[in-house]
């Protein structure tokens, strides 16, 4: 059984979301929970991390909603996840993570409005709970994984467990790559 | 491997796999108590953890609130322990709507942590500690984490598979 060093248990494939080219050098996964208001933090470290890194890095997520802590958790990830069946994952994703304050289904519905989704689909995928399981799939292998808060990252498969703050996060994305990044 | 003796006289850490696991009674709430003998024929999950409200154990027994259906599956219940006494146990758990029981290891302060090897006398509380028992009451699995890191549920699930395959019902 091991006791140090965490790895991601479940490889990144093509049942994830991922921003970048699949050749890249290093790989982020972000477990995260989109009304977390440390996931909330984390967003923009994540969008700057992209900036900086380039085609150096691609980015995944997957979802570990505290659906006991926060009510709206499992939801928003659905809402994501429908989003994502029109193509639309990351703009559902901006759009939770930017208003983690607002993720009730009336402004879910708005944000699949502002964001181009044929809103009768998505009110569909909502009620039907089209993606719960997928959801759980994401938890699961999260917890299998070591994930034991939100957000929880892994760089190169790896646990990250410094702070969720860039100068942190491209610290040890540069021991990794051997290289400055900034 | 430590005997169970040496262990318990020495507390030099944490009792190891095949020890018996030591029984007590503590409160679950200002009037009732709880004793791990109640638990025989079901697997134990023992959460000790320093004390209620810090950052670091929310985080922790948010998770394990969390994953309760998937520790039930193997019929298994947890026991959250730490020296706090049963008055803050019930307002933490209001607070997180925690679904499993803290136990107030209050008085003797910490004598529960100690039988199990997991008491830091210096700060006076116990470790972040977990322990899996199985349903004749031998410890299966015990690991202490760095006091300031969630330990997550991994090696829970893993120690709990290892004691039956998932969805065998034990009677």
């Amino acid at each position: 059984m091991k006791s140090a060093g965490p790895s991601l248990t479940l490889p990144v494939s093509d049942r994830d979301h991922i921003l970048g080219p699949a050749n890249a050098e290093i790989t982020l996964v972000e477990y995260g929970d989109f009304e977390c208001p440390h996931c909330g933090r984390a967003y923009p470290v994540v969008e700057e991390l992209r900036e900086l890194l380039g085609n150096r890095m691609r980015f995944v997520y997957r979802h570990f909603p505290l659906t006991e802590a926060h009510e709206h958790a499992e939801m928003a990830a659905e809402a994501a996840e429908a989003a994502g069946e029109q193509n639309r994952f990351w703009e559902m994703h901006r759009a939770l993570f930017t208003h983690q304050d607002s993720l009730d289904r009336t402004h879910l519905a708005r944000y699949a409005l502002s964001i181009g989704l044929d809103t009768a689909r998505f009110a569909h995928a909502i009620s039907e709970r089209a993606f719960a399981k997928r959801i759980r799939e994401d938890f699961m292998s999260g917890v299998r994984s070591g994930v034991n808060g939100t957000p929880t990252f892994f760089i190169n498969g790896l646990r990250y467990d410094g702070p969720a703050e860039l100068r942190f996060m491209a610290d040890a994305i540069e021991q990794v790559l051997g290289a400055r990044v900034s | 491997m430590s005997t169970t003796i040496a262990s318990l006289t020495a507390a030099s850490g944490p009792l190891a796999a095949g020890t018996a696991a030591p029984d007590f009674r503590l409160p679950s709430t200002p009037d009732q108590l709880v004793s791990l003998s109640e638990f025989l024929g079901r697997p134990v999950i023992l959460v000790f953890y320093p004390s209620d409200w810090s950052p670091v154990c929310g985080d922790q027994t948010t998770l394990y609130n969390e994953l309760l259906p998937e520790f039930h599956r193997f019929q298994a219940e947890m026991l959250g322990i730490s020296v706090d006494g049963a008055w803050c146990h019930l307002a933490f758990a209001h607070d997180r709507k925690l679904k499993f029981p803290l136990l107030a290891d209050f008085e003797p302060k910490g004598s529960v942590a100690r039988a199990y090897g997991v008491y830091r006398s210096r700060e006076g509380v116990s470790e972040r500690a977990l322990f899996v028992i199985d349903s004749a009451g031998i410890i299966r699995w015990s690991y202490v984490s760095p006091i300031g890191i969630n330990p997550g549920a991994d090696g829970i699930l893993s120690a709990l598979e290892a004691l039956s395959p998932v969805g065998e019902t034990k009677e």
